[in-house]
């Protein structure tokens, strides 16, 4: 069952590697994406037997991230059925790549998009900790592909950022790997297998000193995957120079990946009776993210970077989280989940937006609700969604991670971040409001209407009723995940 | 014994690295540190040869001796850049630069103890002197290219803490290491060769139009 979840999206991507029809790729996508979604429910319905020795295998953690991954890619290849008509007519042509010539573009992109599927479905599965940081490396590896889609001089130095700056991140975090096989020889000279399970059961042998410096390294490392500050600065580049539905993929998807990878860690070391040192290294980066990520929001001119940088500033609360510790990790679970739905929404949004006004400059993005209602209304609720009003899922959660700070008499660092939270609201509020009100000169007549496909509009939309409903009520056995994964 | 003249070797290569100014040259060097670095798990367990160990051995030469190599000039062939590496910081603080990251990798060497392997000191730090050297090498040089021979000089400093100090745990994994670092090297290349096609350079410092 693992193995399928795996292999089926690589399956359907060297396939789409060799199509050339342009809609046998979609149809491939798909297709993927839709039995990658079906298994994913198969594994919620009955438990699966865990292969390769234990190795992958479908623990809570794992089973979130595994279906937020799912369902986002299941939705954003909707999209993609009626992306691809609109976006650049460059699209179709043969690229000549060192050794593979004669791919099409077209073909290597949603090939790419099928593998990284597969890369994040190997993350979320893998038991084995080294395993995982293979799987991490390749998801960075097949995605960068996708980011130079558009091969124009911005997406290149994108593409080079993200991959030069990820690499050298997850280098180290592969040395953090090697200092907690260090850490785990035992008295009599064996090592303890890097299974996270056999190594949350036996974390009073690890050795403390060699846990501590591999902590540090692979919170370093797989922190730039993430995006925590001050190592996120190759993320506002790339998640705003791919093309809108790969951002959606990045945001939603990949930075939940990378946030599993310093969880896991995370744990060992509350077994190993490291609480404190590692509640304050994410505390500090929490803080860090949300600070810059507040700065840079401010006056922010491109409305994708706008969306990049709140990325950074949701990935700091999730680490304030796991930093306050208590009922702060349950919120940060039920955070990851929110941010995923409301984040690609937004990012599927600014994709019809860019289609149709030609321009990521917030000032020549103009009343949006005289050109498109529905369009105008989903950016609206998609802005107090992400900025966290009630009655949405992420106030709900965000509300958890700042109480479980003042539960544990964090009151300075808990009062800080809720200020900053109130200097993003008013950063992204200037922004998105006046991207949907008409100027006062402009006669809303004379402004063309924007033609919606349906198969645009409603992917971001049923995120966005997804994101509402987990404000109201969230339902009993996302609950108890929830609370399986926080224990 | 023998290991230890193969981790000197090692040592010579990184030096060289920092001083050289010809991108042929260094793209040469890194083929032999890879080559070198092959041999690390063959003759540390030499006592007790297994094909795991042979497989290892004989994927890693292959790999970053010969493939990376050829990709590698197939990518600044086909780029047309000159050859001149152009650092930010000159050769004579580049070596500086290595002899004072090589007295605290010694430092370094010494003080952390690896409970039993005691007598892992010179491969500890030398594998910290290929990570520091790799960083520097990444932030010092101009070309794309000078900058991905800096990660590959990064990756082999943690491959010989990997293979000289653990031992490392499965074939399995190890495979999937080998393979991920040659797809990067792979999409990096193709990354340097659209670069040099839509831009006409591999500067880094010239790609520099998004910012806040």
């Amino acid at each position: 069952m693992v193995w399928f979840l795996i292999f089926i999206p690589f399956a359907f991507g060297i396939c789409a590697l060799l199509a050339r029809r342009s809609s046998a790729q979609k149809y491939l996508l798909f297709t993927g994406a839709l039995s990658h979604l079906i298994l994913t429910i198969i594994v919620w319905r009955k438990p699966v037997a865990p292969s390769l020795w234990g190795w992958l295998d479908v623990d809570p953690a794992g089973l979130l991230f595994l279906t937020i991954t799912s369902l986002l890619f299941f939705l954003v290849s909707i999209y993609q059925l009626g992306y691809f008509e609109d976006s650049e007519s460059d699209a179709d042509e043969d690229v000549d790549i060192i050794i593979l010539s004669g791919i099409q573009m077209k073909s290597l992109f949603i090939g790419c998009q099928l593998f990284f599927l597969s890369a994040m479905t190997l993350v979320t599965l893998s038991q084995h900790l080294t395993l995982m940081w293979v799987a991490i490396e390749a998801t960075t590896l097949t995605s960068a592909p996708l980011i130079f889609f558009h091969s124009n001089p911005r997406s290149l130095e994108a593409t080079w950022k993200y991959i030069i700056i990820c690499s050298v991140g997850i280098a180290l975090a592969l040395l953090g790997n090697f200092f907690l096989s260090i850490a785990s020889i035992q008295a009599d000279g064996k090592y303890l297998h890097l299974v996270f399970n056999n190594l949350i059961a036996s974390a009073d042998r690890i050795n403390p000193q060699w846990l501590k410096a591999a902590f540090i390294l692979i919170v370093v490392g797989y922190g730039t995957k993430m995006g925590l500050a001050p190592m996120h600065t190759w993320l506002p580049d790339a998640h705003s120079e791919s093309p809108s539905p790969i951002s959606a993929l990045l945001s939603g998807a990949l930075l939940n990946c990378a946030f599993l990878g310093v969880f896991r860690l995370y744990q060992i070391c509350h077994r190993a009776g490291l609480e404190s040192f590692s509640n304050d290294i994410m505390l500090v980066l929490g803080i860090t993210s949300l600070a810059v990520a507040a700065i840079f929001i401010l006056g922010q001119s491109d409305y994708k970077r706008l969306l990049a940088y709140s990325s950074v500033e949701h990935m700091g609360l999730l680490a304030l989280g796991l930093g306050f510790g208590g009922a702060g990790i349950f919120g940060s679970m039920l955070h990851a989940l929110n941010h995923s739905v409301t984040k690609a929404a937004l990012f599927l949004i600014s994709g019809i937006l860019l289609i149709n006004y030609r321009s990521k400059k917030v000032s020549d993005v103009k009343g949006i609700f005289t050109r498109s209602q529905l369009l105008g209304l989903l950016w609206l609720l998609g802005f107090l969604s992400i900025s966290g009003s009630p009655p949405f899922g992420l106030f709900m959660s965000e509300i958890m991670i700042i109480k479980s700070g003042f539960d544990r008499g964090q009151f300075i660092l808990a009062s800080l971040s809720l200020g900053l939270l109130v200097i993003v609201f008013i950063g992204m509020a200037t922004v998105c409001l006046n991207m949907v009100q008409s100027q006062g000169g402009e006669n809303s007549k004379s402004a063309t209407q924007i033609k919606l496909k349906p198969t645009m509009i409603y992917p971001p939309a049923l995120l966005l009723i997804i994101s509402l409903s987990l404000g109201v009520y969230i339902p009993n056995w996302m609950k108890e995940l929830l609370s399986n994964i926080a224990k | 014994m023998k290991i230890q003249l193969l981790l000197i070797l090692v040592l010579f290569t990184n030096l060289k690295l920092l001083g050289s100014s010809r991108i042929g040259s260094s793209i040469r060097t890194v083929a032999i540190q890879g080559g070198l670095l092959g041999l690390l798990p063959f003759i540390s367990e030499i006592d007790s040869l297994n094909w795991r160990v042979m497989v290892l051995t004989c994927g890693t030469i292959f790999l970053k001796g010969f493939v990376f190599t050829w990709l590698l000039f197939k990518a600044i062939n086909t780029a047309n850049v000159s050859r001149e590496i152009q650092p930010f910081a000159g050769y004579v603080s580049s070596i500086l630069y290595g002899i004072f990251a090589l007295i605290v990798s010694f430092w370094l060497g010494r003080t952390l103890s690896i409970g039993r392997l005691a007598d892992s000191s010179l491969i500890v730090s030398v594998s910290f002197f290929g990570i520091f050297s790799g960083l520097f090498l990444i932030v010092s040089r101009r070309r794309a290219i000078s900058q991905v021979l800096g990660f590959l000089v990064l990756e082999n400093g943690v491959f010989t803490f990997g293979a000289g100090v653990i031992k490392m745990t499965s074939l399995l994994v190890e495979v999937g290491i080998l393979l991920d670092i040659f797809v990067a090297l792979l999409v990096m290349g193709i990354t340097v060769f659209r670069i040099s096609q839509e831009c006409e350079h591999i500067d880094t410092d010239k790609l520099s139009t998004l910012k806040d």
